[in-house]
């Protein structure tokens, strides 16, 4: 099995004829058993097509034509304008939205996450590159072209989150390459405020059949990995989880900002140093460098048989 | 200073002025590499390296009188029947 | 970005939040003329964004408008955490009876803003949170819904805080909370907020932080204060090189070539993406290389822009070769990247097998990039090169730095 999504999963591209949501429309329309991207939405653009997707002027639109609710929308619209469209998704039935756009502002991105807790959707993002479950189905540009992401990602046990798009995807890669498939693995986004952390995809996660084990990627700032150590030790969770600190230099530059919006030291508990302690103190653990993670997690694997 | 090091363009004698073409050339190259000039089809040199491959161009003009070069790969040539 | 305290205090005080009688000054001259108008005993303040300036001298108490002169002049010429001041605010002293502390930042985990209050004002929140947990109350409230008084008034009373202070507080506690979402905060804090003798209330300091991704929509307020565009505000100041790799990114619209951040070593970095450049640069000093720059390229740049940044690290002083790494990548085209690095060692007259360490980037259009890297002689890795292992190549390659005079780079330019 799979979180979040899987090969009956219904989506829509909202701004769906700029640049990279053509190709990204594109790569996941190839992918795997082939995305159900059942419509596309342009503001001004109703009637045409890309790639064989209809686009329309409105959400609404799409959910008639289509016939039925629509599961989820991928959002790749200028930042000023998601906020928008992401309610727009949400009061027009969607359940999960997941928002590439970078650079949307805090307070935007609060109320987006506020209503879609009120309407019970989920989102993930922003600033990500969205879900995969190999060889069935992608949701955004993880992975990219569609012949690439199958180069990296092969199915299996292991679950990865990762607050960098990039990273999921080498990750992945040193994964595959050493056996060990993925369930699914989540771009969760590089923000401060993202519509799922660990902690709450952790849940998902556990309750997947497939998930024998987790891997996550994490960065300095912010309280997430905190959150997630107190999640784990909480739940007695089943899965052993490795997870990959980048960044360890910022803990000497406070107040500068790296690699993503989230990503700035700024108190004690944004340091590097201070979330591997918390991570080791709920029994994650911290791997050195990427390629060291596949025998880590095989480690753990054979441990718990 | 800018000469190409990675990428040619040859174009065939036979379209250099076909003003229509040019015109769509100039459209349809992400990288501006075509331009319509006051004689007809011009070649942006300093643009050559920017080119990305795509074909477009190729799709664009008649079968065989455009040649993308790839000068790193012996002078591979984009395009080229099989 | 941070706002200057003169700054935060026209902030409070446009929302409606009572201030002590104040003024900003650049010169003695101006600050004699304000505390001529307060007419009464003053505070002059050193008007920096680093922390530390009562003890470096940057807060000074004065009687006579003379004297907030004198003072005034001393403290504009006072270098504070290496930064000059950008002017003096020149504050009216209140006789305070008591401080309070008010605040508003986000909680990344709940997703939502938290109000802060605390009857223990003066001192740094965090402090008190620590040693005196029952002197700090917080509750979260909605984005959705406008802030409505009785949540600031419910915060304070659980404090046991009833009467006119409570009354007095409720209005100015809730106008922070709205100031905070109106303008794109992620910082708002009076501290202290003191209350005087007759039982009113000043924000006697305060702290705003405007969130740079809202700066577009945040114009009119920024325009107001006189805050330029060009303004970063970062914790340091961009350095020259920096700066020069702001212009790179700005030269076409294609990718993104940023973040460049200044290091001493010999080693170039042109490294992205965000999270590929965070754990290369980490990687880079574990296995004890010493990196000349941090930076992140992405989102496809153009060959011209890929060029652009390699050249400026290319001549940075001390540079002696380039590793060029990044993650994985699925939109970032590798043979785009292998031109501009290359052009940029071909044009500078240096020979790319020889300047670039190591050009680890797999991904997207590999096969052809890998034609290229070849016919140039790089050294170049595919995925089944870890990022830390091409790290550790490079660093390998490179050795330790070396001197800087008839270097390498030196015969390599002769050679042309
Ligand atoms: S292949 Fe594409 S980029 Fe290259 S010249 Fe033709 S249209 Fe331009």
């Amino acid at each position: 099995m799979s979180i979040l999504i899987d090969e009956h999963t219904t989506f829509i591209v909202q701004g769906i004829t700029g640049r990279e949501a053509v190709n990204l429309t594109r790569e996941c329309l190839d992918y795997g058993k082939g995305a159900k991207i059942v419509g596309g939405v342009t503001p001004g653009r109703l009637g045409r097509d890309v790639h064989g997707v209809p686009v329309f002027d409105t959400v609404a639109q799409a959910v008639e034509h289509h016939g039925a609710p629509i599961d989820g929308s991928v959002v790749t619209v200028p930042p000023a304008f998601t906020k928008d469209a992401v309610f727009e998704a949400l009061e027009n039935g969607i359940r999960l939205v997941v928002i590439v756009t970078e650079r949307i502002p805090r307070r935007d991105v609060a109320e987006m996450v506020e209503l879609a807790s009120e309407r019970g959707a989920r989102i993930i993002g922003p600033n990500c590159l969205g879900i995969i479950v190999p060889d069935v189905i992608k949701m955004g540009g993880i992975g990219g072209p569609a012949k690439d992401a199958a180069k990296s990602y092969t199915p299996g046990p292991v679950g990865v989150i990762s607050r960098s798009g990039g990273m999921t995807t080498e990750i992945s890669s040193t994964l595959t390459a050493a056996g060990l498939g993925q369930s699914t693995a989540v771009s969760a986004g590089g923000d401060a405020i993202i519509g799922s952390t660990y902690a709450e995809l952790m849940p998902l996660f556990e309750a997947d059949s497939q998930t024998e084990a987790i891997v996550i990627y994490t960065e300095p700032g912010g309280r997430m990995e905190a959150d997630l150590a107190r999640w784990v030790t909480a739940n007695d969770s089943r899965l052993p989880i490795v997870a990959f600190m980048a960044g360890r230099f910022m803990d000497e530059m406070p107040g500068m900002s790296f690699g993503h919006a989230g990503t700035i030291v700024e108190g004690k508990a944004d340091t590097a140093s201070e979330k591997i302690e918390r991570l080791a103190e709920a029994g994650i653990t911290v791997a050195e460098e990427i390629a060291a993670i596949p025998e880590m997690i095989r480690a753990k694997l054979g441990a718990r048989v | 200073m800018s000469a190409a090091l990675f990428i040619d363009v040859e174009v065939d004698d036979s379209i250099a002025g076909d003003r229509e073409l040019a015109a769509k050339l100039e459209e349809v190259c992400p990288v501006d590499i075509f331009r319509a000039g006051a004689h007809g089809l011009e070649i942006v040199s300093e643009n050559l390296d920017e080119c990305v491959l795509c074909r477009l161009c190729l799709d664009a003009s008649p079968p065989g009188t455009i040649r993308i070069v790839k000068l790193y790969d012996d002078g591979a040539v984009l395009g080229a029947p099989r | 970005m941070r706002f200057f305290e003169y700054e935060s205090r026209a902030i409070v005080a446009k929302a409606g939040i009572p201030v002590g009688k104040h003024g900003f000054a650049r010169t003695p001259a101006r600050a004699r003329e304000i505390a001529a108008e307060i007419a009464a005993p003053v505070v002059i303040k050193s008007q920096v964004l680093s922390g530390g300036r009562m003890k470096a001298g940057g807060v000074q108490f004065a009687d006579t408008p003379d004297e907030a002169a004198t003072h005034a002049e001393r403290v504009l010429a006072l270098e504070i955490g290496g930064h000059m001041p950008r002017g003096v605010l020149v504050d009216s002293r209140a006789a305070v009876q008591h401080e309070y502390y008010a605040g508003v930042v986000w909680d990344g985990i709940r997703k939502l803003p938290v109000l802060l209050f605390s009857d223990m004002g003066g001192i740094d929140i965090e402090e008190v949170a620590e040693r005196h947990p029952e002197h700090v109350v917080s509750a979260h409230f909605s984005t959705l819904r406008p802030f409505a008084d009785w949540q600031a008034k419910q915060l304070i009373s659980s404090l046991g805080i009833t009467g006119q202070a409570l009354t007095r507080l409720t209005p100015i506690v809730a106008r922070l909370a709205r100031l905070f979402l109106q303008y794109d905060m992620t910082l708002a804090e009076i501290n202290p907020l003191g209350e005087l003798a007759d039982g009113s209330f000043l924000a006697l300091d305060a702290h705003m932080d405007v969130e740079n991704e809202a700066r577009p929509r945040q114009r009119a307020l920024l325009a107001e204060l006189g805050v330029g565009e060009q303004e970063t505000r970062q914790a340091r100041e961009p350095t020259a090189f920096e700066l020069a790799g702001e212009e790179v990114d700005a030269q076409d619209h294609r990718g993104v070539a940023g973040n460049v951040t200044e290091f001493d070593g010999n080693l170039g970095l042109v490294i992205g993406a965000g999270g590929g450049s965070l754990t290369l640069f980490d990687a880079v000093r574990s296995c004890g290389g010493q990196p000349a720059n941090y930076c992140e390229i992405g989102g496809n740049p153009s060959v011209a822009k890929a060029c652009g940044l390699a050249k400026l690290v290319l001549t940075k002083p001390g540079v002696d070769k380039i590793a060029v790494m990044m993650s994985i990548v699925s939109n970032t085209r590798v043979d785009i990247v292998a031109r501009g690095v290359i052009k940029a060692c071909v044009e500078l007259g240096y020979d790319p097998a020889e300047k670039i360490a190591i050009f680890r980037i797999p991904g997207a259009w590999e096969e052809e990039g890998f034609k290229i890297l070849a016919r140039y002689g790089v050294d170049y890795a595919d995925r089944s090169v870890s990022l830390h292992e091409a790290a550790r190549r490079a660093v390998e390659r490179i050795g330790p730095q070396s001197a800087p005079v008839d270097g390498p780079q030196h015969d390599a330019r002769e050679r042309v």
